[in-house]
């Protein structure tokens, strides 16, 4: 199997407020800023592979960094060392336009707070990405109708998201990721914003697609419940650096340090119940 | 008494200045006084070209398709027949073609000017100052550049009735393009949009209703200012109130000064119409 997202050597090191530009890339002389609090190092030498039609899960608590690690994927956030490469071809040294074409072909990605246009109807939301790449009024919208099916949202085609419940603009937001068919699904915290049902129902919904789609997902959420549920490979941040990478069950059974230990110690629980026979009390976990 | 060695005299270099200018610049002063004259004559002709009833008409529609309320619009449809039966309406009709001419100038460098500033940081941190000082400044001062380059008429009330009324449309397009929100714009991005296509399909419709504030600002600005510039010549209903002060004809003066309040009255409401379309949709 190929690799889809490879990621080596990753660092983004914000400047702290009203500090100066970082103007090096040298892991040493940052590291060295961070402690003398000129800089905050946000992620920190993380390298990764991701095999195409897997999901690769990234868990951590807030301020872990995973947000900064998704949006340099795409270079939404311009990384500061390091080489990200999608499906073999390295983005972090390529021009503008050519950027451009690769947001625009090779992945698409779904956000916490959804990122939807508020000035149009959900169609033209998720007609948006095809519209950008120039594709004629009749195809996008006969593509965007069949993703509105898919997700289950046919009838809303002329609603304006401010109508729609989370749940539902979240479901607008993965059609419109859909719709430009990319091989690479990024998703931030997506779920994290429902009511534990929705939530549990999208993810639901999300395996259900991705058994038909089989598209590699990089999957960024605080949940390690969904990341358990979701993930074929799991890796666990904090600050900034990937503290443990394998898959739920090896993260499980063998936490890498204490941090990874308490983070997974309850789920353990709720595991060794499951196994003794309650199958039931598994079903509520959340 | 203060120092009268210290005496300093700017009054004598300036007017060099602006003699050379003017001297040098001509064919530019000249060029730009036909353009405005041109423009300001096609519209003026247009406007004395409709007939009363059908301004009243059109102000009755457009308010009544907007607000659909019966009392506002038959109230802001009949305001003008007031100025009407002052025996003002030529002058009115006269004063609100310099105004659409000053606000069309506006719009069209100042529009561009503020999605330069939404574009650049450092052309924000330029122009902001400017635009401060061109704020506090009274409405006054502003006669005297357009007297200087264009002499009096109509030409140089446009000019200075532009100066005045141009800073809020650049501030409000500026403004409203900044207060975007990013993860919309993030999310346009992460699609692939390029500067253009994310100014174009994301961040000037979600603009647009800070862009038409501006508009309504400017243009209420035009109209406060094109009363102060009847003194170099922009004649209207400010030409009228300037007769009346130096004759204190306090009646006559009341009749021009409730004509140009009606005349500001309809054209706020009017603007403000059309802003409330653009409002993105909340259900």
């Amino acid at each position: 199997m190929s690799t889809a997202i490879k990621v080596a050597g990753l660092w983004k090191v914000y400047p702290r407020e009203g500090g100066k530009k970082i103007d090096t890339d040298d892991p040493e002389i940052l590291q060295e800023k961070a402690e003398k609090g000129e800089a905050v190092i946000a992620v920190k030498d993380v390298s990764f592979e991701v095999a195409s039609g897997d999901v690769f899960v990234v868990m951590g608590l807030s301020g872990s960094g995973k947000s900064t690690l998704i949006r340099c994927l795409l270079r939404l956030v311009e990384p500061t060392r390091g080489q990200v490469y999608l499906n073999d071809n390295e983005i972090t040294n390529i021009k503008q336009d050519e950027l451009t074409r690769f947001r625009r072909e090779d992945a698409a990605m779904v956000f916490q707070h959804f990122g939807l246009m508020p000035h149009r109807s959900v169609l033209d939301n998720v007609a948006f990405g095809l519209k950008l790449k120039g594709i004629s009024n009749k195809e996008r919208y006969d593509k965007a109708r069949e993703m509105i099916d898919l997700v289950g949202l046919e009838g809303w085609e002329s609603y304006y998201p401010a109508s729609l419940s989370g749940g539902m603009q979240q479901r607008v937001g993965i059609a419109r990721a859909l719709a430009a068919d990319p091989p690479i699904l990024l998703m931030d915290e997506p779920f994290s914003g429902l009511d534990p049902l929705i939530r549990r129902e999208m993810q639901d919904e999300l395996v259900k697609l991705q058994t038909e789609m089989n598209k590699t997902i990089f999957f960024v959420t605080h949940d390690l419940d969904e990341g358990m549920r979701l993930g074929d490979k799991m890796a666990v941040m904090q600050e900034g650096s990937f503290v443990q990478m394998g898959t739920p069950e090896e993260i499980l059974q063998n936490p890498a340090d204490d941090y990874v230990a308490r983070f997974v110690q309850d789920k353990k629980k709720q595991f060794a119940m499951v196994q003794g026979g309650e199958k039931e009390l598994g079903e509520d976990v959340s | 008494m203060f120092p009268e060695t210290w005496k300093f005299e700017v009054a004598g270099p300036i007017n060099d200045l602006v003699d050379w200018l003017l001297a040098t610049f001509s064919v530019f002063f000249d060029g730009i006084s036909s353009g405005v004259l041109t423009l300001l004559l096609q519209i003026s002709s247009i406007l004395e070209a409709i007939p009363w009833f059908i301004y009243i008409i059109a102000i009755a529609a457009i308010i009544g398709f907007t607000s659909r309320r019966v009392f506002s619009t038959v109230f802001l449809a009949l305001l003008p027949v007031i100025v009407g039966m002052f025996g003002l309406w030529d002058l009115a009709i006269e004063s609100l073609a310099v105004v659409i001419t000053a606000v069309v100038l506006a719009l069209i460098i100042g529009i561009p000017m503020g999605m330069l500033m939404a574009e650049f940081n450092l052309l924000e941190t330029i122009i902001r100052p400017i635009l401060d000082a061109m704020q506090t400044m009274p409405s006054f001062v502003y006669l005297i550049p357009a007297l200087m380059f264009f002499g009096l008429g109509r030409v140089p009330a446009v000019f200075a009735t532009f100066i005045f009324a141009v800073p809020p449309i650049i501030r409000l397009t500026n403004l409203g393009l900044r207060l975007v929100p990013q993860e919309v714009q993030e999310a346009a991005l992460s699609y692939g949009a390029t500067r253009m296509q994310l100014l174009r399909e994301v961040r000037i419709p979600l603009a647009m209703p800070s862009i038409l504030a501006g508009v309504n600002q400017t243009t209420m600005m035009a109209l406060s200012m094109v009363v102060i510039a009847s003194m170099i010549g922009a004649g209207g209903l400010g030409y009228e109130v300037l007769i009346s002060i130096n004759r204190i004809n306090v009646g006559r003066g009341f009749e021009a000064g409730i004509s140009v309040v009606i005349l500001a009255i309809v054209i706020d409401r009017l603007t403000q119409s059309f802003a409330k379309r653009y409002e993105p949709p909340s259900r």
